[in-house]
């Protein structure tokens, strides 16, 4: 069956919307009922997220640290309910949408993913794994069966901020999202590291390395956002749709980030 | 592939390819209908089923994953005998379902949230339902109903005999809405149906030559061309049959019809376009009114000069000499974009022959006009026509056109066997009509006082490739334009011009909600130009009782504007206080209040426009009311009972509803214009009253007198005597009622009586601008409607709300744009977050010629609410919308360029 081109099914979010009217007559291995691709699991290096682990699954793991609070937030904007409970977060990977909102959150976590098929399997770091609107590095035959987050060395919280065009069940104009590691020391509390992550304003949602460093070693106070600079942007290329103007969305950009950022601040 | 599973808490087996979608199979195969779908794709959640108890769009669920699990829906809620759940009934009684094509999925969504939280909060119960659209209630009534289900079991609203005018009755066909019972467009298509796909134009401008059908046609029972259509040509006007129902070689806007295949439903469908022979010569299309009005533009009709589908205006007065003397005067020019009408159910209906008669089942806001067009399309007698409305998932104009109908006629006449077409969500959208692009040239002026003393209003529309409703649109907008103000001075012009856009017809307001935001607009810049309150500016201008219009016409009675904005002054204040306590703080988030106020000629504009109805009252003892008004999610079912019902003297409860049906029932005309309660109702009152009379001679008793029905005996209580009437021996009585509002034409300066009566309103929004985001939260509605009488203040009310959803969506989101926004998620319609708390103040300023004084309330809702909410980010921010939807790229920008301006 893998030998032959088909189409990979989970929670069908991504995968009926677009055979709307259509017969489906494609081949299509659906791995929706296969219960070792689905759920969370912690080890001593870090977490693993089966591929058909669903939002809601996400949503109610009590039991992840901080470190998830800005994937969660990026759970409660992806469509409504139904889709959170059905739609998949390999799914939302393999979909590849430009728009995709769990990517930003999941880049921001340093993600790896586990490629598998008969020949064995790999890991990619996610960024690596996206390879354009609609393109991933998946070869024929290949499955991704999970997605990894390795334990920061500090201490480590996230956030995510979403801007759409109303409330419920809304594609992005553009979000973004933040790792911070945090260090405490007699002045207070510091950021050792930073990954932050920008999405629909470009083919892929791109890190924004030149922000990452300029926050390293900043003190989380108020001050923190006066560190972003328009120069940070560089790695985007927004467009122009139905949605926003390109300049619009780097300015926006700019002030989500800005707002991010002052998000982490006690 | 065989699936096991436990449907409502029964065992379940079906067979069937695996990525059959779980809601194709309830509906399909297990015959569970009350699973509605309105995207297939899941973005409105009408769909929404549990599955192991979660919410899922059963759009989505592939029935290979349904193995072994729990699915339950909409029917698994009320008990056998149709008691209904808290839930359920909580629906009925808050009015939480208008056309009801939601109200399973809301119920489905609003039953796993109330499983998990007794007493969720009113943001729970948002998230809860926010994968659920709802076009029709603005979802403050769906909110309330699920708040108030886990109290007591509501009273039974039944009103006692005599008084169910006024009285929040819950809708007489609310029981079926909420069960999953009503039976919609794409409900109750027989098993044996052939299914029609319709292959549409990817061009918007195009010639086209068709290739070989031959073998299409060895594969299918039919492949309808132009050529199989007797008369290939409809449209909304007597002389306008400008609308191909299949093209004819020529592609005149994207989506148009082109081929229909006819055949075994999975065959059909199977069929992709590419495999249908078409040989296409695309050519440049035109689109927007200024290529249209080019003077080399090419003819988009070639009998058509200038591609003008029509103008003209009202003349009044001397506006040049007025404006002369004005002591301010505004002026401004606004662009509207086109706006999908979205009603969840998409169009769908089937038909069959009987004998030399053709029946037509299909969701349809005009069973009379729709039975006329098909009868002229075949080139059979009306009488040879039947027309059978199903329930009607929504319409807001957008289905007074003819959509499924001519060729599921077409086909099963030819075929002699039941034909259905049931359109996808986007056939839906890129096929049927939209609300006109308008551009509203406007200038006011007005005295010192703040007095208007002149307007000049030219309103420019872009209709599209057919004429449909434009007639409509570019002639009422000339009477409204000056808005609900008294002008002595007044030029308004309305045009109308072909391009190959989609078709503009009819959409809740034909053209005045466009006006509105311009008029609106004049009126806060002229009232801050003399620093005069925006609310008092209106109330010191507003048509009252005694003033003669712009089209010479004086109103004599139930002109409630200023009672309207003396309702909403204490409000007013009340915000603007608080607006000012936020502000002080300074932040990035800015509020603003503003104001909106509109007028709205209830029913056709100088055109007559009749409701008959019929009560009957059989030998044994059944009280029915025949009723052709179609109820379409507004109430006129409940309205029209509510009305019969008094006027009679006997219990709304005691009468059965025959609707629609064009045998059965007399021609009310369409549900548009708001009409129905005012000419319908006017009809159905008229209609008991006759019944009434009928009964008092036979029974010798005086008006006064009481009557109850008992069985087949009718008892009539005049003072100390009771007479009973067997009315076996009486035999079928009938009442009948006709009512035509009366107007006169409008002369060549538009002078004359458009109307007979006219609504009034006023709203006041509160928003929250991001200044640095260019988005808008609108915080608070109040809203001030002069109904005449709210016969059913909910429905009055939900009209009001779900008026409020639409002119939020046209003010903030909603642009359709041809090839790109031709589904629900790149088409944006407000959700259950979107829309705020709304607080309706009824007043009633009654109208002697309505039922009880009522007049319309369907459109009005509508119509000041952009005005309101743009006022109110002005307020906020200083930014004047000029294009509407304000999406946030175009507010950001234009806050951007202000305060360069300023700095």
């Amino acid at each position: 069956m893998l030998a032959r081109p088909h189409t990979v099914l989970a929670g069908g979010t991504d995968f009926y919307p677009a055979r709307v009217g259509q017969t489906i007559d494609e081949d299509v291995l659906d791995i929706g009922g296969i219960g070792v691709l689905r759920g969370i699991s912690a080890g001593v290096a870090g977490w693993r997220l089966g591929a058909t682990t669903t939002w809601t699954d996400l949503l109610r793991a009590d039991d992840l640290p901080p470190l998830f609070d800005g994937l969660k937030q990026a759970a409660r904007e992806i469509g409504g309910r139904q889709i959170q409970n059905a739609g998949t977060l390999a799914g939302n990977l393999c979909n590849a949408s430009p728009a995709a909102d769990g990517v930003p959150g999941l880049l921001a976590l340093d993600a790896e993913v586990e490629l598998a098929s008969a020949a064995g399997s790999r890991r990619l770091p996610l960024s690596d794994f996206i390879t354009g609107n609609r393109r991933t590095a998946l070869t024929p035959g290949e499955l991704l069966v999970a997605i990894h987050i390795a334990k920061p060395a500090h201490h480590a919280r996230s956030g995510f901020l979403k801007l759409g065009a109303r409330r419920y069940l809304v594609i992005s104009i553009a979000m973004a999202a933040a790792t911070l590691e945090i260090a405490d020391d007699e002045d207070g509390s510091r950021v050792v590291a930073a990954r932050i992550a920008v999405g629909a304003c470009s083919a892929v949602a791109r890190r924004l390395p030149a922000l990452e460093a300029a926050l390293a070693g900043a003190t989380l106070d108020h001050h923190l956002a006066e560190r972003v600079d328009p120069a940070h942007l560089a790695p985007l290329s927004p467009i122009d749709d139905v949605r926003g103007s390109a300049a619009y969305r780097s300015d926006a950009v700019f002030t989500l980030l800005r707002r991010l950022l002052l998000g982490f601040v006690p | 592939m065989k699936v096991a599973f436990t449907l409502n808490g029964g065992a379940a087996d079906w067979t069937g390819p695996p990525v059959t979608r779980l809601a194709a199979a309830l509906r399909d195969d297990l015959g569970l209908t009350g699973t509605k779908i309105g995207c297939d794709a899941g973005d409105c959640g009408a769909c929404t089923v549990l599955l192991d108890g979660q919410q899922v769009c059963s759009c989505l669920v592939a029935m290979g994953q349904v193995e072994g699990r729990r699915v339950e829906t909409v029917e698994s809620l009320a008990q056998p005998d149709g008691a209904l759940t808290v839930l359920q009934k909580s629906f009925l009684v808050h009015g939480a379902a208008q056309c009801g094509i939601c109200t399973p999925g809301m119920l489905m969504a609003a039953q796993d949230l109330l499983r998990r939280t007794d007493r969720p909060s009113r943001a729970e119960v948002e998230d809860a339902l926010g994968g659920v659209l709802c076009r029709c209630t603005g979802y403050g009534k769906i909110v309330d109903a699920v708040l108030a289900a886990t109290a007591a079991q509501a009273p039974d609203m039944a009103p006692a005999p005599g008084a169910a005018i006024g009285a929040r009755m819950p809708r007489v066909d609310g029981h079926a809405k909420v069960t999953g019972r009503d039976l919609f467009g794409a409900d109750a298509v027989p098993a044996d149906a052939l299914w029609i796909r319709v292959v549409r134009s990817p061009h918007a401008h195009a010639r086209f030559t068709l290739g070989d059908l031959a073998p299409l046609r060895q594969r299918l029972a039919a492949v309808l061309t132009a050529a199989d259509v007797p008369f290939n040509g409809f449209g909304i006007y007597p002389e306008i049959k400008d609308q191909p129902v299949l093209a004819d070689g020529l592609i005149r806007y994207g989506g148009e019809a082109v081929v229909a295949l006819v055949g075994d439903r999975a065959t059909v469908l199977a069929i992709r376009d590419r495999e249908v022979p078409i040989v296409w010569t695309p050519e440049p299309p035109l689109f927007g009114i200024d290529a249209a009005t080019a003077p080399d533009a090419p003819l988009v009709q070639a009998d058509r000069p200038k591609n003008l589908l029509l103008d003209g205006g009202v003349r009044h007065g001397d506006p040049a000499e007025a404006f002369a003397r004005s002591a301010a005067v505004a002026e401004g020019v606004f662009e509207t974009a086109f706006v999908e009408h979205a009603y969840i159910e998409p169009e769908a209906g089937w038909a069959q022959r009987v004998g030399d008669r053709i029946e037509i089942h299909a969701t349809t806001q005009t069973p009379y006009m729709d039975r006329d067009e098909i009868a002229n399309v075949m080139r059979l007698r009306p009488e040879a026509v039947r027309v059978v409305p199903t329930a009607c998932g929504g319409g807001f104009g957008g289905k007074l056109d003819l959509s499924v109908q001519p060729l599921i006629a077409i086909a099963a006449w030819k075929l002699g066997r039941p034909v259905a077409l049931v359109y996808t969500r986007p056939e839906s959208m890129v096929a049927t009509t939209k609300r006109h692009p308008a551009r509203i040239m406007a200038k006011f002026g007005c005295d010192a006082e703040g007095k208007l003393l002149a307007c000049d209003v030219t309103a420019t529309f872009d209709t599209g490739a057919y004429a449909s409703w434009g007639p409509t649109v570019a002639n009422r907008v000339p009477v409204h334009a000056m808005g609900p103000y008294a002008v002595a001075n007044v030029r308004s012009w309305g045009e109308a011009f072909f391009t190959n856009g989609p078709p503009a017809g009819a959409f809740r307001g034909f053209g005045v909600p466009q006006a509105a935001i311009a008029h609106e607009a004049m009126m806060d810049a002229l009232a801050d130009k003399l620093s005069i309150d925006r609310l008092e500016f209106r109330h010191r201008n507003a048509l009252r009782v005694g003033d003669t219009t712009a089209t010479g016409q004086t109103l004599v009675h139930s002109a409630g504007l200023a009672q309207c904005l003396e309702a909403l002054r204490p409000h007013w204040q009340k915000a603007h206080r608080e607006v000012a306590a936020f502000n002080a703080k300074g932040a990035p988030r800015r509020r603003g209040v503003g104001i909106g106020c509109m007028w709205y000629g209830i029913g056709n504009t100088s055109m007559s426009n009749p409701s008959h109805m019929r009560v009957g009252l059989s030998p044994a003892g059944s009280l029915t009311l025949y009723s052709g008004a179609v109820d379409i999610g507004q109430g006129s079912n409940t309205i029209m009972v509510q009305i019969a019902a008094d006027a009679l003297g006997l219990p709304a409860s005691q009468f059965a509803l025959v609707a629609g049906d064009t045998d059965l029932t007399a021609d009310a005309g369409k549900t548009s214009a708001s009409r129905q309660t005012f000419v319908s109702g006017k009809a159905a009152e008229l209609a008991g009253r006759d019944l009434r009379l009928q009964i008092l001679r036979l029974a010798n008793a005086g008006e006064s007198a009481t009557l109850s029905l008992e069985g087949a005996t009718l008892k009539v209580r005049d003072g100390g005597t009771v007479r009973s009437l067997a009315l076996a021996t009486v035999g079928p009585l009938i009442g009948e009622g006709t009512f035509d509002p009366p107007t006169t034409p409008l002369d060549a300066n538009g002078q004359g009586v458009p109307y007979a009566t006219y609504a009034f309103a006023a709203q006041i929004a509160t928003v929250e601008v991001d200044t640095e985001l260019g988005t808008v939260k609108v915080l608070r509605m109040v809203a001030a409607h002069d109904v005449g009488k709210a016969i059913n203040p909910t429905l009055v009310e939900g009209q009001i709300e779900g008026g409020i959803a639409q002119g939020l969506g046209l003010a903030l989101m909603e642009k359709y744009l041809p090839g790109h926004t031709e589904n629900l998620h790149d088409y944006l319609i407000p959700t259950i977050g979107d829309v705020p708390q709304i607080e309706c103040l009824l007043i009633e300023d009654r109208e002697p010629l309505g039922p009880s004084g009522a007049k319309g309330v369907g459109e009005p809702g509508l119509v000041p609410t952009a005005p309101a909410i743009l006022g109110a980010v002005h307020h906020a921010t200083g930014v004047r919308a000029t294009r509407v939807p304000l999406l946030p790229h175009r507010l950001r920008e234009a806050i951007v360029a202000l305060k360069g301006n300023v700095g």
